[in-house]
């Protein structure tokens, strides 16, 4: 048994040590500040920045419109509709969600350009990937809310505060350092999906001006890159897989830190 | 005044966004139902499952190939993943130090937010090469490497660390008590663990695997990148196949130019939510049961 862990925790180490000693060589200054060049995918200079800010753009802004809806969500599953069959059927709905492959948000989000007629954009990687990070976020922050006690919320009542008060001034305040986990956990999750927003976004050379631009992203960058028969363009492909690596787990790492610092401010 | 009208406003937005994100699944179901009536009333049902023919310029949309490609592609990665995060999972749960755990637990979901493209790369660096040039030739066979094998073999790896965190959770609400009894009649460790503690947490350990299942059911980066992606049911493990997510994804493309094609498309993500959905309820169902029998 100690064995197969061992082989669990070893093959999951030695597939990033792979990536991570093959793409580190290929991995340079122009690499991660040039735009790609003319010629970029035959082997000729440039480099992945427009990827790079894609991806920040496209999961920043995912992540931003999915707290402004799961924060609330999670609050109102607590504190107002507490254990009724809305609340659980809610949190079954999202559990659900969140196994639901993220191709099929990506055909989702693609349907919808259809009836609309619009082209892939920014803007709609951004609805895409909130819809699937949304599930995640808001479990996450549910089971934080939920760990709150019920002397907290008693004592802020106590003192005439209406619900809406006690949610945001106390219990969200309380939840800080949970809900801060979840919010970087949904940025990891939307900056390494590619499946979804390989349909709604599309790909492109440019860095994105606006909303309605097409949007590269690096998980994409690394999928094409691999694609191509020149062994220089590939190792490119390694060097981005270390950039999307090194973002995803100092986001990781980063959330743990943050996290025992904003516990000085919680009550126990 | 002001106070409560704030208040009563606020609750009714959070009711209406709670009420959005929990239909989110319906509205997902019924707009790609939408999209792909068309296909569905101009092919007979039989035709688009069970027929291996797929020629979108002629209009032939049989997925015969595509189900069983995604088929044998998951149940290898079952095959390889569930005794090794089984046994890794009782490892955690019941033989491991603190110290041990508290490395290891971490570490996993770390690991769990690994993307799937990098999953893909080492598939392709790794994977691929070692089939094609180690494993296939010692059974004689010969290959490209990029084959169910790779795929079953990536994937598995994908699924560890949801099966692992799951049914270690699920280990761990099995009553202490239960286990002392067990120790009391004499039983060795692993007596208790086979015949106490892995009997009562069946359902749970089943949900675990289901959600496994269903996780590798779906994906869609990693598969594509070392399955060989050819439209031919599979007739051995080396042989390459072409999974359904693999096929809406490299497909979307010149989806537009051809009639039917998207509905086709969207049809397959249909059928993919659907499959994925039914397995995800039933493994959730389980696992609330077992959340309230411990509480």
């Amino acid at each position: 048994m100690a064995f197969s862990m061992l082989v669990v925790i070893g093959s999951l180490l030695v597939m990033v040590a792979v990536v991570v000693f093959k793409g580190a060589p290929a991995l340079s200054i122009s690499m991660i500040t040039q735009t790609p060049r003319g010629g970029y995918y035959l082997g000729k200079e440039g480099g992945i920045l427009n990827a790079i800010v894609g991806s920040l753009c496209l999961a920043g802004g995912a992540t931003a419109l999915a707290f402004v809806i799961s924060l609330p969500v999670a609050l109102y599953l607590e504190e107002y509709a507490g254990k009724s069959k809305l609340a659980s059927f809610t949190r079954l709905s999202l559990d659900v969600l969140g196994g639901v492959p993220s191709i099929v948000y990506g055909a989702f989000g693609f349907t919808f350009m259809l009836y609309l007629g619009v082209r892939a954009s920014l803007l709609w990687g951004i609805i895409t990937v909130a819809l699937l990070v949304l599930p995640i976020m808001t479990r996450a922050m549910d089971e934080v809310v939920r760990a709150i006690p019920l002397e907290l919320r008693e004592a802020s009542y106590a003192l005439g505060a209406t619900k809406l008060e006690t949610v945001l001034k106390v219990m969200s305040r309380q939840a800080l350092p949970g809900i801060l986990t979840a919010v970087l956990l949904a940025f990891g999750r939307g900056i390494g999906d590619s499946a979804s927003v390989l349909l709604v976004a599309g790909y492109t050379d440019y860095i994105p001006h606006s909303l309605f631009d097409p949007v590269a992203t690096l998980p994409l960058a690394v999928f094409f890159q691999i694609g191509t028969p020149f062994p220089k363009v590939q190792e490119r492909a390694y060097a981005s897989a270390v950039v999307l690596l090194g973002i995803v787990l100092s986001l990781s790492v980063a959330s743990r830190l943050l996290t025992k610092k904003f516990m000085k401010y919680v009550v126990k | 005044m002001k106070r409560k009208l704030k208040d009563l406003f606020a609750s009714r937005i959070m009711l209406l966004l709670t009420v959005f994100s929990s239909l989110i699944v319906f509205v997902m179901m019924f707009t790609l139902f939408q999209r792909s009536r068309l296909i569905l009333t101009t092919q007979p049902l039989s035709e688009l499952f069970f027929s291996s023919s797929w020629r979108p310029l002629s209009g032939e949309f049989g997925f015969h190939s595509f189900i069983i490609g995604t088929m044998w592609v998951t149940t290898l990665a079952m095959i390889f993943a569930v005794p090794i995060c089984l046994l890794s999972a009782i490892y955690l749960a019941e033989y491991a130090p603190n110290g041990v755990r508290s490395i290891v637990k971490p570490l996993i979901d770390l690991l769990a937010g690994i993307p799937s493209v990098v999953y893909g790369l080492w598939g392709v660096l790794t994977v691929v090469p070692l089939i094609r040039d180690y494993v296939a030739p010692f059974v004689g066979a010969t290959t490209t490497g990029y084959s169910v094998l790779a795929g079953g073999i990536v994937l598995s790896i994908m699924v560890f660390p949801v099966i692992i965190s799951v049914s270690e959770e699920v280990f761990r609400t099995v009553p202490y008590e239960v286990r002392e009894a067990s120790f009391a009649l004499g039983a060795t460790r692993w007596q208790t663990v086979k015949h106490v503690v892995i009997r009562s947490s069946l359902p749970g350990v089943a949900a675990s695997i289901i959600l496994g299942f269903s996780r590798a059911f779906g994906e869609t980066m990693a598969v594509l990148m070392v399955v060989g992606n050819v439209a031919k049911v599979p007739s051995s493990v080396f042989d390459p196949a072409y999974p359904l997510p693999a096929l809406i994804a490299n497909t979307y493309g010149d989806m537009m130019s051809i009639p039917l094609y998207d509905s086709a498309m969207l049809l397959a993500a249909l059928i993919l939510l659907l499959i994925v959905l039914f397995f995800n309820v039933v493994s959730r169902i389980i696992l609330l049961r077992i959340e309230r029998r411990s509480m």
